[in-house]
């Protein structure tokens, strides 16, 4: 992108992993249950309700505050703010602030993005403890065609860690890059399981260069992100190219359609009244429990791809793309010790089943459960027993992913190498008599023997072992030769 | 000191009502008929309770407290609650129209307590909606009157609450104070009421008005009933996050008619100044030269910051307010109203137009005001340094002194109609009340004498988890009034 961009996110992150809600003992698991079945006086915000804070939220919010080298508050303080709208039951969220003297647990972190062919570091402007709202729900879907609307608490009061940058990126992809590694070092800590729906969402600023800043919301995962920035800074970009002005406003993007939209209700600067929560006194954050988080983080993703690189050979860039997930990351280690081949399952998950699962728009779990480490496992074996070539290694993990069937059923079906040189010889010979125009040139030019053997493949439908069919064609030309 | 529709074995104490009950399990539903005939016979006048309980549920009750073995420590005590604490099945209004047909699915932990120490739930009684006011006038439904004079309102905003005990209309109650509406409404009243050290008594189930300031308390005809069932209500609740990890004593042990020790009072002067009755700072003064008798020495001092305790109250009341009351928008519980091809907004807006009375909604506005952006540090926080400077000034007093005497209110109740149109007068009710509550100290207000055929209440307060101390002085304040009646 030619012109200069600015973005600045705003995650919000569930702690998927407590048990209750961040104030009252209601379950953090709210997902596929009745509507408001989950709830109980506090977080249905009951007259005469108070909150309790669950201490392990405390705990887990200072691990991501240590593990994004931020300055961590002497003191935890809760705030109000207000507004009025039916999914907040209280009508102010209990969050935190950073002015009148307040501060949230931690302020000033940064966190280092690798691009490739740069790194870059990004600023942290705060982490908020705060608790999530409920949920509208639309019989129809959405606002449009709805004649009411319903509204389900089973979400409201689930403790949020709300992680804002400063406008650092320049690019869409800058932006994806951030959140997934947001979204690995989250995993890491045992904070958010980010498969879950709507675990970790963003809302992000945007502008470009001579415009108003504007905000996107509703953005539910890193490739989300990517595509809605692009689409936002092409939509900026065409108004201004074509003498338009923009206005500072609130969008929505709708991941259905692709495009951000204006935000139905014009989301004003509001006046949330921010003031110290009565209900919950300040509460000294122990320096020694501080220190015991600090001593006890786990293998974060950047630590962890200086290992995999080092301890299994595959490359840094190989494991920088490996420790964007846990769970890709854990399958890998998983994978390698039952049989082995690092390199190979490296290349083979993020070459492959990563760009598979992404056309099939899979969730990465569910892609990850088709291709189990036992299917994989077997994959290999049939490649490092001669029956399949690495070419048609990337078929089977093809179909292995899209029709999460078992290996062993692909093999029956006879999708084996060609490997014989007796078989292999009568396709050559084929070939050879189909092309004879390819022959001659290949004699005169090697670089033109790509085309017989690419003939040879077409004909076997990929079977043929590239390496063999490569010599049989060589030898045989030389024959040709001499005759 | 009862007024006159309190007779006989209505007026009787917990520790009276217990004694007999042990010795013949009947003798409790005599006094439950006792009580109910009291209230047939004047409630309709007084009007104290909100909700009242049929007499057969309450028997039934208190067959089932016979049946436990145990009476526990209140012994079966008729017990009224202010209608801002949630009982569980039973209507909880708040004294406003949001809530008229509210009923919590959960008991307040004090509700709980209560019960378990055996305890029985009479009915909920009359407020100031929200708890905002001092005569029970600004109750959505109708006012209280004061039993000793139908003409006169009974304090507020626990006025249902202290009317109902000085009527006999039951054992004890419950009032909340957040800046004197359960001393105010005991002065009014010739009853005794104590707000305790701010986190002693649990907040859970207490609909809140101004969160830093509320109190749950007492209200009985004597200093021995407050301190059983402060007794019971007290102590650390895990519900609660502003709640006092502190071991909780017998109160009543601290009833006694002679000084645990020897006390240091003091007189502040800004409590005795102008725009306090003359009349009712003699009361004062006869009850301290009496204390004198008792070898409590008593000094003066003199407290300017004081000055500053009423404006920093009411902000920090009213911000507190406007974010609390801030939930009632009708669609959870409370009133509703059919909203129908209304925009969201406009159906909370109407919701919240009838729903509030006018002087909620002033609160509403006033603490909005005082939040906004650009205002928060010329008033919120400013009133915020006013409430630590008391606390400090208080707390240097208390070093060397056990506890304040003051009077509790102002002048003599004032008749219906007096004060509740004119929001400064009647702020200026709790102009010796708030200041306890801005620095969280304990207090508790006691019939000192009677001025023009009404009570008039004496207020002691003192430092923090100075309960004892205070309800020792209290008793020694009763014994004394006693002996010139």
């Amino acid at each position: 992108m030619s012109n200069k961009v600015l973005i600045g996110l705003e995650v919000h992150a569930q702690i998927t992993s407590l048990r209750t809600k961040l104030f009252c003992s209601c379950s953090s698991d709210y997902r596929n249950r009745k509507p408001n079945t989950n709830v109980c006086p506090t977080c249905l915000g009951l007259p005469g309700s108070l909150p309790v804070l669950n201490r392990a939220a405390l705990e887990k919010a200072l691990a991501l505050a240590l593990a994004l080298n931020c300055r961590i508050s002497e003191k935890l303080y809760f705030v109000r703010k207000h507004y009025f709208y039916p999914d907040l039951p209280k009508n102010y969220q209990i969050s935190q602030y950073d002015r009148y003297g307040l501060i949230p647990i931690a302020v000033n972190g940064s966190l280092t993005i690798n691009m490739g062919s740069y790194s870059k570091v990004i600023r942290i402007r705060r982490i908020n403890i705060e608790e999530d709202t409920g949920r509208i729900v639309y019989p129809e879907g959405s606002p449009l065609g709805s004649t009411y609307s319903l509204v389900d608490y089973n979400r409201a009061g689930i403790a949020l860690l709300e992680i804002v940058t400063e406008p650092d990126f320049s690019s869409p992809r800058e932006a994806r890059v951030f959140l997934e590694k947001l979204g690995s070092i989250l995993e890491h800590l045992d904070i958010t399981d980010t498969s879950l729906e709507g675990a970790l969402r963003a809302d992000v600023n945007v502008s470009v260069e001579g415009g108003p800043r504007v905000e996107i919301k509703n953005i539910g995962s890193p490739r989300e992100l990517e595509k809605a920035l692009s689409y936002e800074i092409t939509r900026q970009l065409n108004i201004l190219r074509s003498g338009g002005t923009l206005e500072r406003e609130t969008r929505h993007w709708i991941k259905e359609k692709g495009i951000t939209v204006p935000s139905r209700a014009k989301e004003l600067e509001s006046d949330y009244r921010y003031f110290p929560d009565p209900d919950l006194p300040p509460i000294r954050i122990p320096v020694d429990l501080v220190e015991s988080i600090k001593r006890n983080l786990p293998e974060l993703p950047d630590l962890r791809a200086r290992r995999l690189s080092e301890e299994y050979g595959i490359g840094d860039y190989m494991a920088s793309v490996l420790v964007l997930s846990k769970k890709l990351c854990d399958y890998f280690e998983r994978t390698v010790k039952l049989c082995g081949r690092p390199k190979l399952i490296s290349s083979v998950l993020v070459n492959e089943f990563l760009r598979w699962v992404d056309e099939l728009d899979l969730d990465l779990g569910e892609g990850l459960a088709r291709l189990n480490s036992e299917r994989l496992c077997k994959i290999v074996d049939y490649v490092e027993k001669g029956l399949i070539s690495v070419k048609l290694l990337k078929e089977y993990v093809r179909r292995v992913v899209s029709e999460n069937v078992d290996p062993e059923k692909i093999l029956e079906s006879g999708m084996v190498t060609l490997s014989s040189v007796e078989d292999l010889e009568k396709v050559v010979e084929e070939v050879f008599k189909e092309y004879p125009k390819a022959v001659e040139d290949a004699r005169r030019d090697p670089k033109a023997v790509n085309f017989l053997v690419g003939q040879v493949m077409r004909k076997t439908k990929g079977r043929a072992d590239p390496k063999l069919t490569n010599e049989i064609i060589l030898r045989r030309l030389r024959e040709y030769e001499s005759s | 000191m009862y007024p006159p529709q309190c007779t006989g074995l209505a007026s009787i104490s917990i520790r009276t009502l217990k004694t007999r009950t042990e010795e013949d399990p009947d003798f409790l539903f005599k006094y439950i008929e006792e009580v109910y005939r009291i209230i047939e016979r004047h409630e309709e006048t007084i009007k104290a309770y909100i909700t009242l309980r049929p007499m057969e549920e309450v028997v039934k009750e208190a067959e089932k407290l016979l049946k436990r073995g145990s009476l526990g420590p209140l012994g079966g005590a008729l017990v009224a609650v202010k209608d801002n604490i949630s009982t569980k099945g039973i209507r909880t209004t708040c004294g406003s129209r949001m809530l008229e047909n509210y009923v919590p699915p959960y008991d307040a932990t004090v509700i709980e307590r209560i019960k378990a120490a055996g305890g029985i739930i009479i009915g909920k009684t009359n407020m100031d909606e929200f708890a905002m006011g001092s005569t029970t006038e600004n109750s959505s439904f109708f006012p209280t009157r004061n039993p000793w004079d139908l003409e006169r309102v009974p304090g507020g905003s626990s006025g249902g609450s202290a009317a109902a005990v000085a009527a006999c209309e039951a054992t004890v109650a419950l009032g909340s104070d957040t800046g004197g509406s359960i001393r105010l409404p005991a002065a009014y009243t010739g009853t005794v009421g104590l707000k305790p050290t701010y986190g002693l008594v649990s907040r859970y189930g207490l609909i809140a008005y101004a969160s830093s300031l509320d109190q749950i308390g007492p209200i009985g005809r004597c200093v021995d009933d407050v301190a059983r069932v402060l007794s019971v209500i007290a102590g650390y609740d895990p519900r609660d996050s502003t709640s006092l990890k502190v071991e909780v004593p017998d109160y009543a042990q601290f009833v006694r008619e002679e000084p645990l020790r020897k006390y240091r009072a003091v007189v502040i002067e800004e409590m005795i100044a102008e725009g306090i009755d003359k009349g009712v700072v003699k009361v004062l003064e006869q009850v301290v030269s009496k204390l004198e008798g008792y070898d409590i020495e008593v000094e003066f001092r003199s407290m300017p910051i004081l000055e500053y305790s009423l404006p920093a109250y009411y902000i920090i009341a009213m911000a507190e307010a406007s974010s609390n009351l801030a939930r009632y928008d009708g669609l959870r519980y409370g009133i509703h109203l059919s909203a129908e091809g209304l925009l969201w907004t406009k159906a909370y807006a109407q919701v919240r137009k009838i729903g509030f009375g006018d002087e909620v909604k002033r609160r509403i506005l006033l603490g909005t005001y005082v939040l906004s952006e650009g205002l928060y540090e010329g008033y919120y926080m400013k009133a915020a340094k006013v409430r630590r400077a008391i606390y400090d000034s208080f707390r240097k007093l208390f070093t060397e002194f056990d506890l304040a005497i003051s009077p509790t209110a102002p002048t003599l109740p004032p008749k219906l109609g007096e004060v509740i149109t004119d929001p400064l007068k009647l702020y200026s009710l709790d102009i010796n009340t708030v200041p306890v509550n801005l620095a969280g100290l304990p207090a508790i207000s006691v019939p000192g004498g009677m001025l023009k055929g009404l009570p008039v209440g004496i207020q002691l307060f003192g430092p923090p988890l100075s309960e004892g101390v205070l309800l020792n002085v209290a008793r020694i304040v009763e014994v004394i009034v006693d002996y010139e009646q």
